[in-house]
C-alpha cells in the first residue's frame, strides 16, 4: 500500500506548528508594540501638556551650578551637556580606582579566609560576614556622616608623619610632582617600558618553545625597573631629577601641594572597596575552593614548591571559576558607585539629579543616564567576556 | 591456621587527641611567621572588641533608639491595626514550627538561636518598660507548640503548612494593607508605612509579583521563537546594565506621566520600580534553574506526548522551581538591603527614618548609635535568613536531586 499526499488531511492551519508559532509570536509583538505606543504617546502629551516637550536641546544651555570635584574644565557657565561629562569622568574615576582597590582587597581577604591560622581565617570571616549582610547604602551614609565628616579640623590635622593629612575638609597626601628633568626622562621611560615589554615577550616566546615557561612577566617589570632607576640616577646626577615629592602643607587656612581628596569622594571610594572587597572575597575563596585537592596533592607530590603551586596550578584553575562572578562584581560597583548621590560626590547620577531639579528635564536624564550606564555595563562585560576566552580551558 | 595471625592485636593508627595546646600548636603557632600573624591579628581582636564593648556599654547613648522604637519598627503605621502586625509574626511562627516539626524533626543549634531572639528582645522591651513584651513570648509559645504538632501528625498538618507557606505572602500585603474604608481591617494607606516594616514589604512586594513575571520572562528566553526571545533578553540586559536607583527614579518621575489617569502614591511608585528591577534578576535566577533539568527531561515529556505546554507546566518548571528556591530566598536577601535606596527618593524606610530621627535636634551627635542600631537590624535579618536557609537546605536536600 502506498500513500499518496492525498490520503492525508491536511492538517487546519490553526493546529499547524509553524502557524502557530508565528501567530503566537505576532500578537505579543503587537500587544507590545501597543502598550508600548499607549505608554509613550501618555508620556510626549503629558510633557506637551507640561510645557517641556521632548527634547535634547537643553544640553547646549549654561548649567549655572557649581559641581565640588572636576577633572576637566567646567564653571557655572559651561553647559549641561559639560556637566554631564564631568559626571560621567568622575563616575569612571571612582569606578575605575574603586574596581583596582576592591580587587586587591578582596584577594588578600579571600586568600586569609583559607589561611591555616585560626585566628586569621576568622577575622577575614568576620569581615566579609559583617559587610555582606548590610546595605552598602547604610554603610556609606554611615561612612560619610560619623567618619569623614568628623575628621578634625584643619589646624588640628591628624598627620601621619607628615605624608599624609586627615582634615573635614579632605584628604590630603604627599604625591609626586614633575620637576625639571620630567620632560627628557619620560622618553626614558617610555623606552624602558618598551625595551622591558621586549624581554618579556622573548622570555614568554622561550617558555612556549620549551615548555618551562619563565616568570615572564617578572623579566620584563625588572628590567624595566632597572633601566627606569639607572635612568633617574643618570639624570640626578647629570641635570636634575624628573620628580620632586610635594609635601602637602598647611599654609593660611588650608593644605596646599600634594594631593588632595574630598571627604565625598573618600566616604565613597571606601565604602565601595571596602562592601565590593567582601564579596570579591567570597568569590576568590570559592574558585580556590573549587580546584580539587587531587590538583595540589599531585603537585606537592611532583615536587613543586608551595608558591610554584599556586602560581602554576591552583591559580590557572582557580581564575576560570572567578572571572565569571568577578565580572558581575566589578558591574556591581560600577552600577552602585550612582549611591554617590547619598554622600554628595557630584557622580554622573549625582549631577543629573541636579540638572533635573533645576531644569525639570527628567525624562531626558533618565534616558541619558541609563544609557550611560548600560554603555559602561557592557563595555566590562565585553572586555571580562574576551579575557574569560583567553583564559578558557580549551577543551578536547 | 591460629599460627598465621599475629598474636599482638593490630593497633590502629595512632589518632590525633584533642588537646588545646595541640590545636593551639596546629592552628596558631605552627611557625614563626604563624606565631608573628596570630600575635598581631590576636592583639587588634582584642584592641577592637575591648573598645566596642566599652563603647555599648559605656559610651553610647541608647535613648535615641529606645524613645523612637516604634518609628523605626513601623514608621507612622497606626496603632489600632497593630494586632495585625502581630498576628502576622504569630502566623510566622506557626509556620516555622510546623515546618520544622514535619520537615527537619529535630532541634538544631539553630533552631535554638531562633527561640532565643523572641526571648532577648522580650526581655529587652520588658526592661524598657513596654507591655508588648508578652506578646513576643507568645512568639515562642506559639513555635514550640506548632513544632511538637507538626512532628506529632506530619501528614495531616503537611498539606495545611505547604498551603500557608504558598499563602503567606500575599496574604501578608491584604492584611498590612488591609481593606474598606472601616471596619477591623480598615485600609491603612501607603504612605504611613515606614521603617522596618515598609523595607519589608517592599522587598515581600517585589519578590511575590516579580516571580510571575520572572518565570514567563526565563520561558522566553529559552524559547525558540526569535521575537519572544529577542523581547524577553532586551528586557533582562537592559534592567540589569542599570543601577536600581536610575529606576526609582523613574517611577517616580516617569510613571505618573505614562500613566496619566490613575494616581499612584510614591510608594506605590517605587514598589512598580523594585518589581520591574526584581523581575529580570529573577528570571535570570529562574533561567539557572531551567538550564539544571537534564534533556531526558524534556525528552521523555516528548516521548509520552506531552504539548509543549504541559511538558513546561506539569514536568519543567515543579523541578526548575524547586531547584531554585536556594537562589530565591538569596535574592529576597539582596531586595531587603536594596530597599534601603528608597530613602534616596523620600521614602520613610529604615534609612530614611534613620535620617529623620537624627534630623531632631535632641539627637544630636547621636550617629553612630543610630547607625550601628539599623545595621544590626539589616545584618541580623540578611544573616539569619540565609544561615536559617542554608541549614533548611542541608537538612531538607532542597535544591539538591
Amino acid at each position: 500500500m502506498t500513500f499518496k499526499k492525498s490520503d492525508h488531511a491536511a492538517v487546519p492551519f490553526w493546529r499547524d506548528e509553524r502557524y502557530l508559532q508565528i501567530i503566537v509570536q505576532v500578537i505579543v509583538v503587537a500587544a507590545v508594540a501597543v502598550a508600548g505606543y499607549w505608554l509613550v504617546r501618555n508620556l510626549l502629551t503629558g510633557l506637551e501638556d507640561l510645557g517641556i516637550p521632548l527634547s535634547f536641546r537643553f544640553l547646549g544651555i549654561e548649567a549655572q551650578f557649581d559641581i565640588g570635584e572636576t577633572l576637566i574644565d567646567y564653571s557655572r557657565t559651561s553647559t549641561y551637556a559639560r556637566a554631564l561629562l564631568v559626571g560621567i569622568l568622575n563616575t569612571i574615576r571612582v569606578s575605575f580606582l574603586g574596581i583596582i582597590f576592591a580587587t586587591l582587597f578582596g584577594v588578600i581577604v579571600g586568600i586569609a579566609r583559607l589561611s591555616k591560622n585560626w585566628l586569621v581565617s576568622t577575622i577575614a570571616a568576620i569581615y566579609v560576614e559583617a559587610l555582606r549582610n548590610i546595605p552598602l547604602l547604610v554603610l556609606l551614609v554611615f561612612l560619610s556622616i560619623t567618619v569623614f565628616q568628623k575628621l578634625p579640623l584643619v589646624k588640628n590635622a591628624l598627620t601621619l608623619w607628615g605624608w599624609a593629612f586627615l582634615t573635614n575638609r579632605g584628604i590630603y597626601i604627599v604625591w609626586p610632582q614633575p620637576a625639571g628633568g620630567w620632560d627628557v626622562y619620560k622618553w626614558f621611560l617610555l623606552g624602558s617600558f618598551i625595551i622591558g615589554l621586549i624581554v618579556a615577550i622573548v622570555k614568554y616566546r622561550e617558555g612556549m618553545r620549551t615548555g618551562r615557561m619563565p616568570l615572564y612577566w617578572l623579566w620584563g617589570f625588572v628590567v624595566f625597573s632597572v633601566l627606569a632607576a639607572i635612568a633617574w640616577l643618570v639624570l640626578q646626577l647629570v641635570a636634575e631629577p624628573p620628580l620632586y615629592l610635594d609635601f602637602p602643607s598647611l599654609q593660611g587656612r588650608n593644605f596646599k601641594g600634594g594631593k588632595s581628596l574630598t571627604p565625598e569622594f573618600m566616604a565613597l571610594f571606601t565604602g565601595l572597596v571596602i562592601y565590593t572587597s567582601a564579596f570579591i572575597a567570597e568569590v576568590v575563596r570559592a574558585g580556590i575552593q573549587a580546584v580539587s585537592k587531587g590538583q595540589r596533592e599531585a603537585a606537592t607530590a611532583l615536587g613543586l614548591t608551595g608558591f610554584q603551586t599556586m602560581r602554576l596550578v591552583i591559580f590557572p584553575q582557580a581564575m576560570r571559576v572567578i572571572i565569571p562572578p568577578l565580572t558581575s562584581q566589578y558591574l556591581n560597583l560600577t552600577k552602585n558607585s550612582s549611591l554617590a548621590i547619598a554622600v554628595g560626590y557630584p557622580d554622573l547620577f549625582a549631577v543629573g539629579s541636579t540638572i533635573i531639579n533645576q531644569a525639570g528635564r527628567s525624562v531626558e536624564i533618565i534616558l541619558i543616564m541609563m544609557g550611560v550606564y548600560l554603555t559602561f555595563s557592557l563595555l566590562t562585560s565585553l572586555f571580562m567576556n574576551w579575557y574569560n576566552k583567553h583564559t578558557r580551558l580549551v577543551e578536547r | 591456621m591460629t599460627t598465621l595471625t599475629p598474636t599482638k592485636e593490630i593497633l590502629p593508627p595512632p589518632s590525633e587527641r584533642f588537646t588545646v595546646l595541640g590545636w593551639m600548636k596546629k592552628n596558631l603557632f605552627g611557625s614563626i611567621g604563624d606565631t608573628i600573624l596570630t600575635l598581631v591579628s590576636g592583639a587588634f581582636l582584642v584592641w577592637m572588641f575591648y573598645n566596642l564593648i566599652i563603647w555599648i556599654f559605656a559610651k553610647a547613648q541608647w535613648a535615641v533608639v529606645t524613645d523612637n522604637l516604634q518609628l523605626f519598627m513601623k514608621g507612622q503605621y497606626p496603632a489600632f491595626a497593630d494586632w495585625r502586625l502581630w498576628l502576622l509574626i504569630w502566623l510566622l511562627a506557626v509556620i516555622s514550627g510546623m515546618g520544622w516539626g514535619i520537615f527537619v524533626k529535630r532541634a538544631e543549634m539553630v533552631s535554638w538561636v531562633l527561640l532565643a531572639v523572641p526571648v532577648v528582645l522580650a526581655i529587652w522591651v520588658y526592661s524598657l518598660g513596654r507591655t508588648s513584651w508578652w506578646i513576643l513570648l507568645m512568639v515562642d509559645v506559639i513555635a514550640v507548640v506548632s513544632y511538637f504538632l507538626g512532628k506529632r501528625y506530619p501528614h495531616k498538618l503537611a498539606r495545611l503548612t505547604y498551603l500557608l507557606m504558598l499563602l503567606y505572602m500575599p496574604l501578608v500585603i491584604l492584611v498590612v494593607r488591609g481593606f474598606g474604608e472601616d471596619g477591623f481591617m480598615k485600609y491603612v494607606p501607603t504612605n504611613l508605612w515606614g521603617g522596618l516594616l515598609l523595607s519589608l514589604m517592599l522587598a515581600i512586594f517585589a519578590i511575590f509579583f516579580s516571580f510571575p513575571i520572572g518565570v514567563l520572562l526565563a520561558l522566553g528566553r529559552q524559547s525558540k521563537l526569535p521575537a519572544l526571545k529577542t523581547l524577553s533578553i532586551l528586557y533582562i540586559e537592559l534592567i540589569r546594565g542599570v543601577p536600581l536607583i536610575t529606576l526609582l527614579f523613574m517611577g517616580q518621575l516617569m510613571l505618573p506621566l505614562f500613566l496619566p489617569d490613575v494616581s499612584i502614591d510614591r510608594v506605590i511608585r517605587a514598589v512598580v520600580a523594585m518589581i520591574m528591577f526584581a523581575a529580570a534578576y529573577m528570571a535570570e535566577n529562574v533561567r539557572g534553574g531551567l538550564q539544571s533539568i537534564p534533556r531526558g527531561q524534556y525528552e521523555a515529556a516528548d516521548a509520552i506526548g506531552l504539548s509543549g505546554f504541559q511538558k513546561m507546566v506539569f514536568i519543567i518548571l515543579p523541578q526548575a522551581l524547586r531547584a531554585v528556591i536556594p537562589v530565591l530566598v538569596g535574592q529576597f536577601i539582596g531586595l531587603f538591603k536594596d530597599t534601603s535606596l528608597v530613602y534616596l527618593v523620600g521614602l520613610l524606610d529604615l534609612l530614611g527614618i534613620a535620617r529623620g530621627v537624627l534630623a531632631n535636634p535632641n539627637y544630636i551627635g547621636r550617629q553612630l548609635e543610630v547607625f550601628a542600631f539599623i545595621a544590626l537590624i539589616y545584618w541580623v535579618f540578611s544573616y539569619g535568613m540565609s544561615y536559617a536557609s542554608r541549614r533548611l537546605e542541608s537538612s531538607l536536600g532542597v535544591g539538591e536531586r
